[in-house]
């Protein structure tokens, strides 16, 4: 297993530097001086600009500033914005606010999801499977925009029950963007975990478990389920590191301030110092999200193991 | 020795019960049905059989016979639907598991009455360790402590010969060899001394060698108790040596049943004749085995009158028209064909 892992994050450093090499050139890609930006309207002197430019390296060719950049990164520095700030501070401002979006949706996922998938499994070709199979369709179809601007509408400004905006309301404004940021998955999961023990309850040692006597409760929840959520839990594991950079759409919707948000902004003002670093940090969740996957699963199932 | 008398080590007091009469598991007419998108398959169409304390039956068939889902009846695991039992009774102490409900069918399940499966593999929990998986039966059906159900599994192990059983303990179903992988799957069913061991088919997927001895170690642990053993096979050869009578089926039916010595001498069916004509012997000096002509018959369209007929040699018309009863050949002996007295003196 150590040796596993030590392979793994060896595999980690190429797709690092690839994937960050790629956000970096995609953003000094964008046309327009960023300085001029900064500036907007207002004059600014030759000087100020020549200043500017030098102390971002922007003169440099992309190479270089990736390697500048780079060596700043493996001290910890992600660099300043255009203003002066420091992005690890903004980054500390914004994570957290992302981080508990993701986490109730993530627990969404989990609790309606695999309800819905077990019950649908359970009682296969009934009226509750139906629903399932058709509200999960449902869901899949409807692009993130549309349910979550949908639903702000009915039971946000309609109804009244949750907060529009903001997150004035403590965790209780995270309910509903949430919901809308976990249904894609929730549908998934939902699918997931049906198919999986559909296929699990047909297996032969369902039938041994069955024919030892163990009641019907034991038999699906101790030796069916336990395999059937191998695959789930695989998939809830990656989409965690999906469910944080995936909420540009939904920070937008419900302007939470998270970094989805800040990452719109910061595109939108080409402060491409801002967008690298997020997208950077988001690059490293996502790689040690896929290790402990990947790593779990060989806890999950002992057929797996890692030499 | 009574019926009941089991062995000390794995049977609770609480199992004796009072002796009945008649045989311990006893089967009767019974009929098992498929009702699938094709049309319905006459899996098991009216078998009978019974099998006493210490006895071991072999029910002999080829693949869709019927044998295993005969089998799966009187464990209750036909899933329903598709599957639907038609008519019949499966009579355990002379109590007829078919009318019980679901909770008191698990409770013979395991305890009374107890299967090994075909593929240790897939029919043993690949998520859980070996141990774990047969120190379950002691857990649930009596409580036991972790401690006491660990160590009573361990002594299961020892039983069916696992070498170093404590250790690996902890080992899970894919770390075994095929044949301890067996053995697990029988110290498993026989964790809680059950008066009746089905085995469907439990050396089929082993090598030769481990198939010999998967069956001397079933007839070492039935001859330690007084177990009955229901064994299914399709292989005449595996039977031969531990079986007390034969049952032979075909096409969901029993064609033929017997004591295993005088069957193989002078089998009364032509069914069973070919398939004793179609295994190898030291003693042959034919150029070449002899087949059964034709395949079995597809369970949706059964052959009218003997479902044998189109594949008979002796066959005539009325084979085609008449059902052949089980007709009572001598005492112990039941032949289905029309003409078991032809094929009976063809020996002598």
């Amino acid at each position: 297993m150590g040796r596993y892992t030590a392979r793994r994050l060896l595999q980690m450093l190429p797709v690092f530097i690839g994937t960050t090499f790629l956000i970096f050139a995609l953003v000094f890609a964008i046309p327009g001086d960023p300085i001029r930006a900064l500036a907007g309207d207002r004059p600014i002197s030759p000087s100020t600009v020549a200043t500017l430019r030098e102390e971002y390296n922007l003169d440099d060719p992309l190479v270089v500033q990736y390697g500048k950049y780079m060596a700043g990164l493996v001290q910890g520095d992600f660099g300043k914005d255009y203003n002066g700030r420091e992005v690890v501070d903004i980054m500390a401002h914004r994570f957290p606010v992302t981080i508990r979006l993701a986490l109730v949706a993530f627990i969404f996922e989990i609790l309606i999801g695999l309800v819905a998938g077990v019950v649908a499994a359970l009682r296969r070709r009934s009226y509750l499977d139906t629903l399932v199979l058709v509200t999960t369709t449902a869901i899949v179809s409807i692009p993130t925009f549309v349910l979550g601007f949908t639903l702000q509408l009915l039971l946000g400004v309609k109804l009244g029950w949750f907060p529009i905006a903001g997150i004035s309301q403590g965790w209780y404004s995270y309910l509903l963007p949430g919901f809308v940021l976990g249904a894609l998955s929730l549908a998934y999961v939902a699918r997931l975990t049906r198919t999986s023990l559909v296929e699990n309850l047909r297996a032969d040692y369902v039938r041994t478990a069955t024919s030892k006597g163990l009641s019907r409760k034991r038999v699906v929840g101790r030796h069916a389920l336990r395999n059937s959520l191998i695959p789930v839990v695989t998939y809830l594991g990656i989409d965690l590191g999906a469910l944080m950079g995936g909420a540009i759409v939904t920070e937008g919707i419900f302007n939470l301030p998270g970094i989805g948000q800040q990452v719109f902004l910061s595109v939108r003002a080409q402060e491409g110092p801002v967008v690298v670093g997020i997208v950077t940090a988001l690059v490293l969740v996502f790689i040690f999200a896929n290790l402990a996957v990947d790593l779990l699963y060989g806890v999950l199932d002992p057929r797996i193991r890692y030499e | 020795m009574p019926a009941t008398e089991m062995l000390p080590s794995s049977t609770p007091t609480t199992k004796r019960r009072p002796d009945h009469e008649g045989p311990l598991l006893e089967v009767e007419d019974l009929a098992v049905e498929f009702r699938t998108r094709d049309g319905v398959v006459h899996a098991v169409d009216g078998v009978s059989y019974h099998v006493d304390a210490g006895e071991t039956l072999a029910i002999l068939g080829e693949s869709g016979s019927g044998k295993s889902v005969g089998a799966q009846a009187v464990m209750g695991l036909i899933d329903s639907p598709p599957g639907h039992i038609t008519r019949g009774s499966i009579r355990y102490r002379g109590k007829d598991l078919l009318g019980l409900d679901e909770g008191a069918r698990q409770r013979v399940r395991g305890r009374d009455i107890a299967m090994v499966f075909q593929d240790a593999l897939s029919s043993l929990n690949p998520v859980f360790t070996v141990g774990d998986q047969i120190a379950e039966m002691y857990r649930v059906h009596e409580g036991a402590s972790r401690a006491d159900a660990r160590r009573r599994a361990i002594d299961m192990m020892d039983r069916v010969h696992i070498p170093a059983a404590t250790s690996r303990f902890d080992d899970y179903p894919h770390q075994f060899s095929g044949g301890m992988r067996q053995r697990i799957m029988i110290a498993m069913a026989l964790s809680l001394g059950p008066d009746v061991l089905i085995a469907d088919e439990p050396t089929t997927a082993l090598d030769v060698t481990v198939q010999a001895q998967i069956m001397d170690l079933l007839a070492e642990l039935q001859r330690e108790s007084t177990m009955a053993l229901v064994l299914i096979t399709h292989d005449l050869g595996v039977v031969a040596d531990v079986a007390d009578r034969i049952a032979v089926m075909y096409a969901g039916r029993i064609v033929e049943h017997g004591p295993v010595i005088e069957l193989y001498e002078r089998p009364a069916h032509p069914y069973t004749q070919g398939l004793i004509d179609s295994i190898p012997r030291m003693d042959d000096d034919r150029e070449e085995l002899v087949p059964i002509a034709g395949a079995p018959p597809n369970l949706m369209k059964v052959p009218s009158g003997c479902s044998f007929h189109p594949r008979c040699p002796i066959a005539r018309d009325e084979c085609a028209t008449d059902e052949p009863p089980l007709y009572a050949v001598w005492s112990g002996r039941e032949s289905a064909c029309h003409f078991w007295e032809e094929v009976v003196s063809s020996h002598d």
